[in-house]
């Protein structure tokens, strides 16, 4: 989230697509309600009436897979009516940007496209620049190759008829969110939007996003109270989880994995820090390599030293160009490219998509190892259902684990609030804390090398710093102290003396030298010579819920990210009435949230231009916030594309029906079924309040297990009847992939769709289910999902694919 | 006036407390005799964050101070700014997570090809683990790719997990994948 949970009763207009808050993050939904307490409209988009519908002003229904059709009718909606935030567009976004001729779009097709390797050139679609390398800009927006312009032309294909036609979402409801959404685009006015994985898990889940993102730009709504663009976290630290980057290609703190061709530090330095010649570009990941730097003196300590580079030719480098995601490792395990696993803290044989061949590659296996609270399908697959154990060669070790209550430490929600949690009892047993089982494991991985004298490449694994425990147990305070970084020597920086070993305050502090270390820098600040900043409590008496001694959020404790953005040019508030900063001209200072840089605003009172301001977005080389993203695998602006398994065999925004650049695999298990009458019912998954992710946790209770105690699939009355299918009845769910059992739930919350002319079902089920437990509660969904992405991320399409549905 | 319910507690628990509750303005004596009678009047209270969705809710665990230090109630933090106490229905059923019959308790083990789990201590499963991994570390290294480059890779173990995990385990077991040269990293993040 750019904003924060407590944040979103600022809003104006709450748009929740793409994520079921009510039932899935419910205690969200408090704000969400307070929010429309003080006059919000609250809109819902979405296949199925959910609780979240219920509470909305207008609900939308929606076909899975068309969300990027329903917002670029919406950008049409509020180009054509004058609708954008006019100085914000101009000032803070790109919209004003050249962007070079050789940038083209034809018939679904950005320019540079291979359709031999199903890659773009993305060289093509840079900005003009001047003879310092900084983008041409036209503030007026009139020129024909500025962003905004291009933005019209691209969008012009979205008209309601179309729209309509292919999301199956009436002309009127498409009317309504428009209107009510783009109405934020006023001054003072913010809107917001609660999305999850209804969103990412698509073939085109990252530009599903971004067409967000640039409307959030074009209506003014990033950086102030009650806007930005807020995805609702699944798991309790799955953001902290990310920024720690338990992740193929990050390391901790969004630095990147080095590549096989960045041989030395300098070169990876070098490949990964961005340039500006704009002067008013703060440009802020110029500071990479002392990110970098402090981050392998946490890795290594005292052994990570200028003469050997701090130690970065001791981990592991990517091949270049290759990806080692989610669907590319079982991929790879199902070819029995691999030895051992660690599934820890996770349950693939359920989360997975395609559960088949996930199960399958685990077969291939020799040793895996299980940590968990429970058994669950991944480490009891060697019995699950159709699989003979004698035939089943891996050897798994089960190691039983604390729950949070049983240890110390933090995590870090969705708004990015790092919050300290208490031990409140010992483990039942002998289970022990994750971090135990770590320090534990390594340490004999350490003997065991220390031992060996012709042991492989013995340098990580010994000069790996591992003492972050007290009394023999894994002591979290010591880690969390590393993850802020210290001084590693005497060292004097504006103007004051740091010991060595203090606490650093903060990552402007860092340095590329070896005299600090922080495991993260973007965590930096959060546990200082003041005290452990997570563990704060103090509420805030009044202002707008920015709540900053309560906890600690990164960066720096800043509640709102790109928060220049919600001020004009002179620092004065948009919105008056809630003020996220505002600079005050006598003591030239931001006051309110923690400003994106201190820097004055970019009018002096007068309204002359200050040459020592910034631009607002300060993490892009460019300063402004992407209308046009040239990052991006799959073009610089969103198309709709249909799902790769879809209910049509034409898409009339293009030729093109399917995302040209997604990935998919090749096994016999990566099948695929479009326009199959076999297969004609779209399937989307979801979930319920009362279990969560694979269910793991939550099917072995009793109170969550009475409340949803089996495997539903639900569907329209329409559906139902069709199918000969009664409330109740137990019913055979198929894809080209695999099947389930399930329990039909026969309701008006689905409807069927007009798509191009034709009516067209969809039916949902939750994927909290597997065998091991309850007998016969059905098992995962995600047997019947496929295993292809995105081309940016890799995440798997996991809610819109085909399916059948008859009586079991 | 601002008052945290613990300090509300203490009001209500000290024995002047009659002034001071007539200070809050409101009668307070049908409510402090029913807290006299609710199992967690003798707890320890340790504030945690639930382990579900991101959404980050504050709880408070009351622990038995005799016994066996068992958790005997969790429920929603009345003083944390989000929540204000509430909790959704997996919040609310906290302590069966915990206090659960069905939890494993000791590592276990299932040989190759083998029917069944048995029970082992963890001396031998860690040493055992530890033994794996180096074997099948040393055997899969790769010091150069295809082209000759230099990338210190260990080809033949992959990693899934964890955002169950708090920060500072999460710091620890991608430091450890990564020491091991295991570039087969993800979680649940990707998914």
């Amino acid at each position: 989230m750019t904003n924060h949970w407590i944040d979103i009763r600022n809003s104006d207009c709450i748009l929740i697509m793409g994520s079921n808050a009510a039932e899935n993050h419910p205690i969200s939904f408090k704000w969400v309600t307070e929010a429309v307490k003080r006059g919000a409209s609250l809109l819902n988009v979405d296949p199925r009436f959910t609780r979240s519908s219920a509470k909305s002003h207008v609900y939308a229904p929606i076909r899975s897979g068309t969300d990027i059709a329903f917002l670029g009718g919406m950008i049409k909606h509020i180009l054509d009516n004058d609708l954008w935030f006019e100085p914000y567009v101009a000032e803070y976004t790109n919209a004003c940007f050249l962007v070079k001729e050789s940038y083209g779009f034809e018939d679904g097709l950005f320019s540079g496209y291979d359709p031999k390797t199903n890659r773009y050139d993305k060289s093509r679609w840079g900005f003009q620049t001047d003879d310092r390398g900084v983008p041409l800009k036209d503030r007026t927006l009139k020129d024909p190759r500025c962003v905004f312009q291009l933005l019209k032309a691209h969008y012009a294909r979205y008209d309601l008829e179309t729209v309509s036609s292919v999301t199956g979402t009436p002309k009127e409801d498409l009317e309504a969110v428009y209107e009510a959404y783009a109405a934020t685009g006023k001054k003072g006015k913010a809107g917001t939007i609660m999305y999850a994985m209804g969103w990412t898990q698509h073939t085109v889940g990252v530009q599903n996003i971004r067409a967000m993102a640039m409307i959030q730009l074009l209506l003014g709504n990033m950086g102030v109270a009650g806007g930005g663009v807020n995805a609702l976290r699944g798991e309790s630290n799955v953001q902290g989880s990310t920024d720690h980057c338990i992740l193929f290609h990050i390391w901790p703190g969004y630095l990147k994995t080095p590549g096989a061709s960045h041989d030395t530090l300098a070169a990876y330095n070098e490949a990964n820090t961005p340039g500006t010649s704009d002067p008013l570009s703060a440009n802020w990941w110029g500071n990479y390599p002392k990110y970098s730097v402090s981050l392998l003196k946490s890795f290594f300590g005292g052994h990570a030293t200028p003469a050997n580079e701090f130690g970065y030719g001791w981990l592991p480098r990517l091949d270049d160009g290759k990806t080692y995601s989610w669907l590319d490792l079982f991929d790879v395990m199902y070819k029995g490219e691999f030895t051992g696993f660690f599934a820890w803290g996770q349950n693939p044989a359920c989360s997975g998509a395609n559960a088949t061949k996930t199960r399958e590659a685990m077969a291939n296996l020799d040793w895996m190892v299980n940590v968990n609270i429970f058994e669950n399908e991944t480490g009891s697959f060697w019995k699950g259902p159709g699989v003979d154990p004698g035939k089943v060669k891996t050897e798994v070790f089960f190691l039983p684990c604390a729950v949070s209550v049983e240890k110390e430490g933090s995590i870090t929600n969705s708004g990015r609030w790092m919050q300290w949690r208490y031990k409140a009892a010992n483990p039942p047993g002998s289970a022990k804390p994750d971090g135990q089982i770590l320090m534990e494991l390594m340490k004999r991985v350490k003997d065991l090398y220390r031992r060996d004298a012709s042991a492989v490449f013995p340098e990580p694994i010994l000069n790996l710093k591992w003492d972050y425990e007290t009394d023999g147990e894994f002591d979290p305070h010591k880690m969390a102290r590393e993850i802020n970084g210290r001084f590693q020597r005497d060292v004097t920086l504006k103007g004051k003396t740091y010991r060595k070993g203090e606490l650093v305050p903060s990552f402007a502090f860092l340095q590329d030298d070896g005299s600090t270390s922080s495991a993260n820098w973007l965590y930096c600040n959060s546990y200082t010579e003041s005290g452990n900043m997570a563990a704060r409590r103090k509420r805030e008496a009044s202002g707008i819920g920015l709540n900053p001694e309560w906890s600690w959020c990164w960066p720096v404790n800043r509640r709102i990210l790109y928060n220049r953005a919600s001020v004009d040019p002179r620092g004065n508030p948009w919105d008056r009435e809630h003020p996220v900063i505002s600079w005050d001209a006598a003591a030239g200072k931001w006051v309110g949230d923690v400003p994106d840089g201190g820097w004055p605003p970019m009018q002096n009172p007068d309204g002359s231009p200050n040459p020592n301001t910034r631009y607002p977005f300060i993490m892009k080389p460019e300063g402004h916030g992407r209308i046009f993203g040239p990052g991006r695998a799959d073009g610089p602006f969103p198309e709709h594309y249909e799902p790769l398994e879809c209910p049509v065999d034409r898409n009339p925004f293009s030729g093109q029906i399917a995302n040209p650049t997604a990935p998919s695999y090749a096994t016999r298990l990566d099948v695929f079924k479009t326009c199959d009458p076999r297969y004609p019912f779209v399937g989307t998954t979801y979930r319920v309040s009362e279990h969560w992710q694979t269910g793991v946790m939550t099917r072995w209770q009793p109170w969550l297990l009475e409340a949803q105690p089996q495997l539903f699939v639900e569907m329209s009355r329409e559906l139902a009847e069709l199918r000969g299918i009664e409330n109740g009845d137990r019913v055979r769910v198929e894809s080209v992939r695999g099947g389930v059992t399930a329990v039909a739930v026969v309701t008006g919350r689905f409807k069927p769709f007009r798509i191009l002319g034709q009516e067209i079902h969809q039916v949902g089920l939750p994927w909290h289910y597997g065998w091991v437990h309850p007998e016969n509660g059905g098992d995962s969904a995600n047997l019947l999902t496929p295993s292809a992405g995105d081309p940016n991320t890799r995440i798997p399409e996991t809610k819109a694919f085909m399916v059948n549905v008859q009586k079991a | 006036m601002e008052i945290s319910r613990r300090d509300f507690l203490k009001v209500t628990g000290a024995s002047a407390a009659g002034a001071a509750v007539l200070g809050l303005g409101l009668d307070m004596k049908p409510l402090r005799s029913h807290a006299q009678t609710l199992k967690i009047r003798h707890a320890k209270e340790s504030t945690s964050i639930c382990c579900y969705c991101a959404v980050g809710c504050g709880v408070i665990a009351h622990t038995e101070k005799t016994g066996g230090g068992r958790i005997i109630n969790i429920e929603g933090d009345p003083d944390h700014p989000i929540n204000e106490g509430t909790l959704c229905s997996k919040g609310a059923a906290l302590s069966q997570l915990v206090n659960n019959e069905n939890r494993i308790t000791t590592p276990l083990y299932r040989e190759r090809f083998g029917t069944e789990w048995r029970e082992v201590s963890w001396d031998w499963a860690l040493d055992a683990i530890a033994e794996r991994i180096k074997g099948c570390r040393d055997r899969s290294f790769t010091r150069k790719n295809d082209k000759g480059q230099v990338v210190n890779r260990t080809n033949g173990i992959a990693h899934v997990g964890s955002a169950a995990l708090d920060n500072e385990e999460c710091w620890l077991i991608q430091a450890m994948m990564r020491a091991l040269g295991l570039v087969y990293i993800e979680h649940q993040a990707r998914i």
